[in-house]
């Protein structure tokens, strides 16, 4: 047996994170992702999924990119490279927003949050140096970018995820979905400051806490003592996102893709729509008038077998499309899959069929989530 | 009846000129939840060294080799309906399909138990 996947060329030095023996004491499979040695699963990934959509589960997302923006004028400089309306984000809000090349491609997914310092912007592990390089050459001088390394990064998700987490800091159940605000934990007497945000990536309710890695372990530690939590790894957190519709960069988007071809003109702001001003805008406005020529969708596939990244997606003799991203969903019960589908065979309902090993399997277009988001939104009923 | 292994975690267990074909705990465990697996069709030919099966966990899809050559018998069609067999007993239950051998001689070169433990603890 050979696992068809795990070609890779390695990096000179795959890193460690702040956990990595916490991950190992834990019993975790380690692989090298992004350039470090991260946990895939613990238990295994089927009952780490469905713990996560049930209970709560930890993620350690430590080899995401914690920038700091700081200086006058930071969120109208960067508007120039992303979509969104980043200089109308209030204290304490976030936003999802898309790193933008040039021609409007998309060079990394993100999270911009205005915090009392500045914007604070999560980027992908895999291509955070480059996102640095890209947005100081981009940004003006008098901008200060400063990649906060000395901080991991936990992600808490699933429907008991605030009740495991108000115990450990309290008061963090005030927040709503992409809002996020400072939080002091640890005794009163020396209480250490948590940034935290009500986010993530698994379509659950949940959060992300930003912890000097120095304090990881010890965070770590209390929240996998809550009876709701239990540690999980990249493996689930991949199956999680894809039941939720989330793209993973690297493979559903990447340069020669643009936000509206990615199915994300909602991180394509109203104002700027109407100012344009970023790179990329003609086209992009241009997609988003016109209809994009090909369109990032969910395919639900007949039967048993796995539909995966690089599958041929065909109508009849032509191949209209490709997969990006594939595989199991345990939620669901079946394989389910992402992929660009060309303009004309991309309305949901649409019947296709997908290449494996030679053989065709009938995918059709679905809505996404494949599993309904259950975030905790401001004003809605619960 | 004799079982050998391979080096890619595949076991054998001969019985004459004919054999059971399977992935084995080891592998099972590697590869984690396994969720859909494709065996041969009954009159393939297979070529030792050759594609044989497929067995797909949540994560990735993985080749299963003919431990040696020969004309497929029988596919294990209870895997179809539950691919979980081959987690839950693979050297078992859980077997891929049967091969009538076309050469017994290509048997030399597989491990026995005890070549393949060591070579499992040597992994």
């Amino acid at each position: 047996m050979s696992e068809e996947d795990e070609f890779e060329l390695e990096p000179i030095e795959i890193l460690e994170l702040p956990l990595d023996t916490w991950h190992r004491d834990k019993g975790a499979r380690m692989v090298e992702f992004a350039g470090y040695h991260m946990p895939i699963q613990y238990e295994g990934i089927m009952a780490e999924h469905i713990w996560t959509r049930e209970n709560a589960g930890l993620f350690d997302v430590s080899h995401m990119g914690q920038l700091m923006l700081t200086g006058d004028g930071a969120a109208e400089a960067l508007e120039a490279l992303v979509p969104g309306d980043i200089s109308a984000l209030k204290e304490g809000k976030m936003r999802y927003s898309l790193l933008l090349a040039e021609d409007g491609g998309v060079l990394d997914d993100m999270m911009i949050t205005a915090a009392p310092m500045g914007l604070y912007v999560v980027v992908n592990g895999a291509v955070k140096w480059d996102d640095m390089g890209y947005l100081r050459e981009y940004l003006p001088d008098e901008i200060t970018i400063n990649n906060m390394e000395d901080r991991a990064l936990l992600a808490l998700q699933g429907p008991k995820a605030v009740d495991a987490l108000k115990r450990v800091v309290p008061g963090v159940d005030a927040l709503f979905f992409m809002e996020a605000g400072l939080f002091f934990w640890g005794p009163q007497t020396d209480p250490e400051p948590l940034w935290i945000s009500r986010s993530g990536y698994t379509g659950e309710d949940g959060f992300e806490i930003s912890v000097p890695a120095s304090h990881a372990q010890k965070l770590a530690d209390q929240l996998c003592a809550q009876p709701e939590v239990k540690p999980i790894g990249l493996g689930a957190r991949d199956s999680l996102r894809l039941e939720a519709g989330l793209p993973l960069y690297g493979h559903d988007m990447n340069p020669d893709i643009d936000p509206i071809e990615a199915s994300a003109a909602f991180a394509v702001s109203k104002r700027r729509r109407a100012e344009g001003g970023f790179f990329g805008s003609d086209r992009i406005l241009n997609a988003l008038a016109n209809g994009p020529a090909r369109k990032l969708v969910g395919l639900s596939v007949e039967g048993k077998m796995p539909v995966r990244e690089g599958a041929a997606v065909f109508a009849g003799a032509a191949q209209v499309g490709v997969i990006t991203s594939g595989g199991f969903a345990p939620s669901v019960g079946a394989p389910i899959a992402m992929g660009y589908i060309d303009a004309g065979h991309n309305a949901t309902g649409s019947t296709l069929e997908a290449e494996v090993r030679g053989k065709r399997v009938s995918v059709t277009v679905s809505s996404l989530p494949f599993v309904p988001h259950h975030y905790h939104r401001k004003g809605a009923q619960t | 009846m004799t079982r050998y292994f391979t080096d890619d975690h595949e076991w054998i267990e001969v019985d004459g000129d004919s054999a059971t074909v399977g992935i084995t705990d080891y592998a099972q465990s590697q590869l984690g939840d396994i969720v859909f697996a494709e065996v041969p069709a009954t009159g393939a030919t297979l070529k030792k060294g050759g594609d044989a099966a497929v067995v797909e966990s949540v994560k990735a899809a993985s080749d299963v080799y003919a431990p040696v050559s020969g004309t497929v018998i029988e596919g294990n069609g209870a895997l179809e309906g539950d691919p979980a067999l081959v987690n839950s007993d693979p050297e078992g239950e859980g077997w891929f399909f049967k091969i009538t051998l076309s050469d017994t001689s290509e048997l030399d070169s597989l491990m026995d138990a005890a070549a393949y433990k060591a070579f499992v603890d040597g992994l």
